[in-house]
């Protein structure tokens, strides 16, 4: 039964996931965000963290994915991204070499170098079953984690003050953004030659004199 | 067939990756942001099984941890897309240089 819970559930994760990473629409990668969000709240169930669980669908269900669809629609992104085109050459062979040695490597870690986790059995605080759970969470963290809980606090505020003077609309027009040249691999031999390097060659040959 | 640990820890894994490879290949800064939240899905993952494997209850609240930092850098993170999208539209993450010092 468990097995079966969790192989439907991973699958769900992992195609939630698939589709966040090929969606071409913004909205439709939030909707597989959801998707891969409620398949590690079933998993969450499984291992008896319902509090956990019901705030993974409340907080990132509920108020993240909304405020990423908020933001969506705000600015009008909601149109199809061309995928076809690779503005960087070779990104994405390279993406996939690092994603999949990322993953033998995590896979090797967390798997075959070590014959499970090592460390004190319930060091911080015993875990209850499940009917226990919110309450011993409720204890643990307005008791010996109090101090974590009002530093979340101080941060969420300064989150929200953040977001308000970054997002609030300034007065009169807004200076345009200086235009970068994008992909300009080609041209850097040209460029190159007379910015940076030659600062970089002044500070070589002062240091230099300096040494010698 | 007991689901052990390592099963979970293979989910994870997995999922991390996907979301790595969809922040290095993806450039819709929106896009990246929903990557990194299944990274940290994938880590939130971990801390569960771990904490459910050692009879701790550390790992969840490691994970509850996690998710107010998660929902905070969402927000920093809209807003800042939010003030670079105003004032250019369809911007990618190649253009987003201007917030160098």
């Amino acid at each position: 039964m468990d097995a079966a819970v969790f192989l439907i559930s991973a699958a769900i994760v992992l195609t939630g996931a698939g589709g966040v990473l090929v969606a071409r629409n913004p909205v439709h990668a939030a909707l597989f965000l959801v998707q891969t969000l409620f398949g590690v709240a079933v998993l969450f169930v499984l291992q008896d963290a319902t509090f956990l669980a019901a705030v993974q669908v409340i907080v990132y269900a509920g108020a993240v994915v909304i405020l990423f669809l908020f933001v969506i629609m705000l600015l009008g992104v909601d149109r199809a991204e061309d995928l076809g085109v690779e503005p960087i050459v070779g990104q994405r062979p390279v993406a996939a070499v690092v994603g999949a040695s990322l993953l033998g490597m995590l896979l090797i870690a967390l798997l075959v170098s070590v014959d499970g986790p090592t460390g004190a059995h319930a060091a911080n605080a015993p875990l209850g079953d499940a009917a226990d759970n919110t309450r011993l969470l409720g204890e643990a963290l307005f008791t010996d984690y109090v101090f974590a809980v009002e530093l979340t606090a101080i941060l969420l505020t300064v989150a929200v003050i953040g977001a308000v003077v970054l997002a609030r609309r300034v007065r009169g027009p807004l200076a345009p953004l200086p235009v970068v040249v994008v992909a300009s691999v080609a041209d850097d031999g040209e460029q190159g030659d007379d910015g940076p390097p030659d600062v970089a060659e002044a500070t070589d040959v002062s240091d230099e004199g300096e040494g010698a | 067939m007991v689901v052990t640990t390592s099963w979970y820890l293979t989910l994870a894994a997995i999922l991390f990756s996907m979301g790595a490879v969809g922040l290095l290949t993806r450039r819709n800064p929106l896009i990246m942001i929903m990557c990194i939240e299944l990274m940290l899905n994938a880590v939130n993952l971990t801390f569960v099984s771990l904490g459910s494997e050692l009879g701790d209850l550390g790992g969840q609240l490691s994970v509850f941890f996690v998710l107010v930092v998660a929902a905070s850098e969402v927000v920093v993170g809209l807003a800042v897309v939010v003030a670079i999208m105003r004032r250019r539209q369809g911007a990618t993450v190649d253009d987003l240089s201007v917030l160098r010092g």
